[in-house]
C-alpha cells in the first residue's frame, strides 16, 4: 500500500486544495500523494524562496530546509519569502514563519547548518526527493552525490545574471549533474551572483520551474526534465532545451564508478580549507580605519578594481578605476612610486589584484580588508553598501 | 557561417553580444574563429593546452558534441552552436 493511501484530507484541506482536486491529473489521490511526500530543499534564498512557497502552498506534507544564513537587505530584491522587518534574522526562522502562515498543514523541518559531507546523507535519507537551491559549486556537487548515493531525484536549478538552467537529475533514470559537468570551474574564473549580479525575477522563474518538476515527480504525472537541460534567457526571452546523456565514464553513476562515498567538496572544487587566516596570510592587508589615517598623512595610489557601474554607485575619494579584468593591460596607469592600496566591494577581487600586482613587481601593494563595505562601516557611513 | 550563442557569463568578453556569426566547417574551427576575434574569451573556453574546458559544454543544435565527434563535429550553414558553462548561482 502506498503511504499516501493512509492520508486523509480534512474538510478544510479539501477547500484549500479544491483547484487541485478538480484537476483529474491530481484529484484526491494526487493530493494525498503530496500530503504524504517529503522534500528536502537545500538553500532558502533566491531559488529556495519560490520553491518553499509553492511546495507549501501545494500541500507537500513535509518540507526540510537547510540554510545557515542571516537575511541581508540586499537579499530582498529576489528572496521574496523574507521581508524587511526580518533583516538580520535567520533565514530559516523567517521562512518557517512565512510557510506556517501560508499553510499551517505543512510540517517544516529546519536544519540551521551548513550542508556538509558529514551530515548530508543523514539529513537527506529522511526525504523522498532533494532540491538544489544552493549558490556554490562545492555544495552542488555534494547535493548531486548525495542524491546519487541515496537513489533519489535531484531537482536542479541554477542562475546567473539573466540566465538560468534547470533539470531533473536521477541517476537511476538518466544522467546526473556530474554527467553534465564532470568538473567544476577553477575558483575565480566564474563570478558568483554576489560579484556578477542577478536579475531579481530570475530565481523566481527558475525556482518555480523546479517546484513544478518536484510536484510532477511526486504526482507521477507529465514528463519530468530527465535527460534534458532547460536553458532560460530572460533578456532574449528564450527557453531552449538541450539533450543530456548518461556519461558511461561518470565517476559516480557511470559503468565503473570510482566515487562510493562523499568526498571533500571544497578540495574537489580547488578551494583552500576553511582556514581563512591561512588563506589571507600571503595577501598584505590594511583596515579601512588605518587607510583613512594614512590617507591624511601620505600620498597613496588608491586602486578600485570593480566594474564601472559599481564605481558609479560609490567610491573612495581619489580612487583610480581599473577593473580587475583590465589590470594586466593597464599596468602603465599605476603610480608605482606611491604605496598602493587596492579595493573592491568586499575584498575578494582586490585580493586577486594584489596577488597579481605583487607578481608584477608592485610589492608595496596592500588589500583593503572588507572592501568598500568596511570603509562604509568604519569610516564613512554615507557610502552605500550594495 | 555558423551561429554561436554565448552565455551571459561570457558576453562581456565579446562586446556584450549574445550571438556571434563565425566561419568554420566544424565546431573546432568555429570556436577557434571566435577565440581569434575575442582573445579574452579564449581562456574561458580552452585550457592552456588548447583543450575545451571540462565545465564548458558545447552543443550543436541540442546535441552535446561529446556524444558526436567532439570538436570535429561538422556544422552546416546557420547551424547553432551553444556554449553552456556551469553556473552555480542560486541565492
Amino acid at each position: 500500500m502506498h503511504k499516501s493511501e493512509l492520508q486523509k484530507l480534512s474538510t478544510e484541506e479539501i477547500q484549500r486544495y479544491s483547484r487541485h482536486l478538480i484537476l483529474p491529473e491530481v484529484g484526491m489521490e494526487g493530493q494525498k500523494k503530496l500530503k504524504a511526500a517529503s522534500v528536502l530543499l537545500i538553500g532558502a534564498g533566491g531559488l529556495g524562496s519560490p520553491l518553499a512557497m509553492y511546495l507549501a502552498a501545494a500541500g507537500v506534507g513535509r518540507i526540510g530546509l537547510v540554510d545557515f544564513d542571516v537575511i541581508e537587505l540586499s537579499n530582498l530584491q529576489r528572496q521574496v519569502i523574507h521581508s524587511s522587518k526580518n533583516v538580520g534574522r535567520s533565514k530559516l526562522k523567517s521562512a518557517k514563519d512565512f510557510l506556517h502562515g501560508l499553510n499551517p498543514e505543512v510540517q517544516v523541518e529546519a536544519y540551521e547548518k551548513r550542508f556538509t559531507s558529514e551530515n548530508a546523507l543523514t539529513i537527506a535519507a529522511n526525504y523522498d526527493l532533494i532540491i538544489d537551491g544552493t549558490d556554490n559549486f562545492p555544495t552542488r556537487y555534494l547535493v548531486n552525490d548525495v542524491a546519487v548515493l541515496l537513489h533519489k531525484p535531484n531537482v536542479y536549478g541554477s542562475i546567473f545574471r539573466f540566465e538560468g538552467q534547470a533539470s531533473v537529475f536521477w541517476a537511476d533514470q538518466g544522467p546526473c549533474y556530474r554527467c553534465l559537468y564532470p568538473e567544476p570551474p577553477p575558483p575565480g574564473l566564474v563570478p558568483s551572483c554576489a560579484e556578477g549580479g542577478v536579475l531579481g525575477v530570475l530565481p523566481g522563474i527558475i525556482g518555480t520551474i523546479q517546484a513544478n518538476e518536484a510536484i510532477k515527480l511526486i504526482l507521477g504525472i507529465g514528463e519530468p526534465l530527465f535527460g534534458r537541460l532547460l536553458l532560460f534567457d530572460a533578456l532574449g526571452m528564450h527557453f531552449r532545451e538541450m539533450k543530456l546523456r548518461k556519461n558511461p565514464d561518470c565517476p559516480i553513476c557511470g559503468l565503473q564508478p570510482t566515487i562510493h562515498q562523499l568526498i571533500d567538496y571544497e578540495a574537489f572544487c580547488g578551494l583552500p580549507k576553511k582556514d581563512e587566516s591561512k588563506m589571507n596570510e600571503k595577501i598584505p592587508e590594511i583596515t579601512a580605519t588605518e587607510l583613512a589615517r594614512k590617507l591624511k598623512e601620505e600620498e597613496i595610489f588608491l586602486l578600485d578594481v570593480r566594474e564601472p557601474h559599481e564605481f558609479k554607485l560609490c567610491k573612495i575619494p581619489g580612487a583610480t578605476l581599473i577593473p580587475l579584468q583590465q589590470l594586466q593591460d593597464r599596468l602603465g596607469e599605476i603610480e608605482g612610486a606611491k604605496p598602493i592600496v587596492a579595493y573592491c566591494r568586499t575584498g575578494v577581487r582586490s585580493a586577486k589584484a594584489v596577488a597579481f600586482l605583487h607578481g608584477a613587481g608592485f610589492t608595496s601593494t596592500q588589500n583593503l580588508r572588507g572592501g568598500i563595505h568596511a570603509w562604509a562601516d568604519e569610516v564613512d557611513p554615507s557610502v552605500p553598501k550594495y | 557561417m555558423a551561429i554561436i550563442i554565448l552565455p551571459s557569463a561570457l558576453r562581456s568578453f565579446a562586446g556584450q553580444q549574445a550571438q556571434v556569426e563565425v566561419a568554420g566547417s566544424n565546431v573546432g574551427e568555429a570556436l577557434a574563429g571566435l577565440a581569434q576575434r575575442f582573445p579574452e574569451l579564449r581562456r574561458h573556453i580552452f585550457t592552456e593546452q588548447g583543450k575545451l574546458r571540462n565545465f564548458v559544454n558545447v552543443f550543436v543544435g541540442d546535441e552535446d558534441i561529446r556524444y558526436l565527434q567532439n570538436q570535429s563535429t561538422a556544422v552546416r550553414a546557420n547551424e547553432v552552436i551553444s556554449i553552456v558553462p556551469a553556473v552555480a548561482g542560486g541565492k
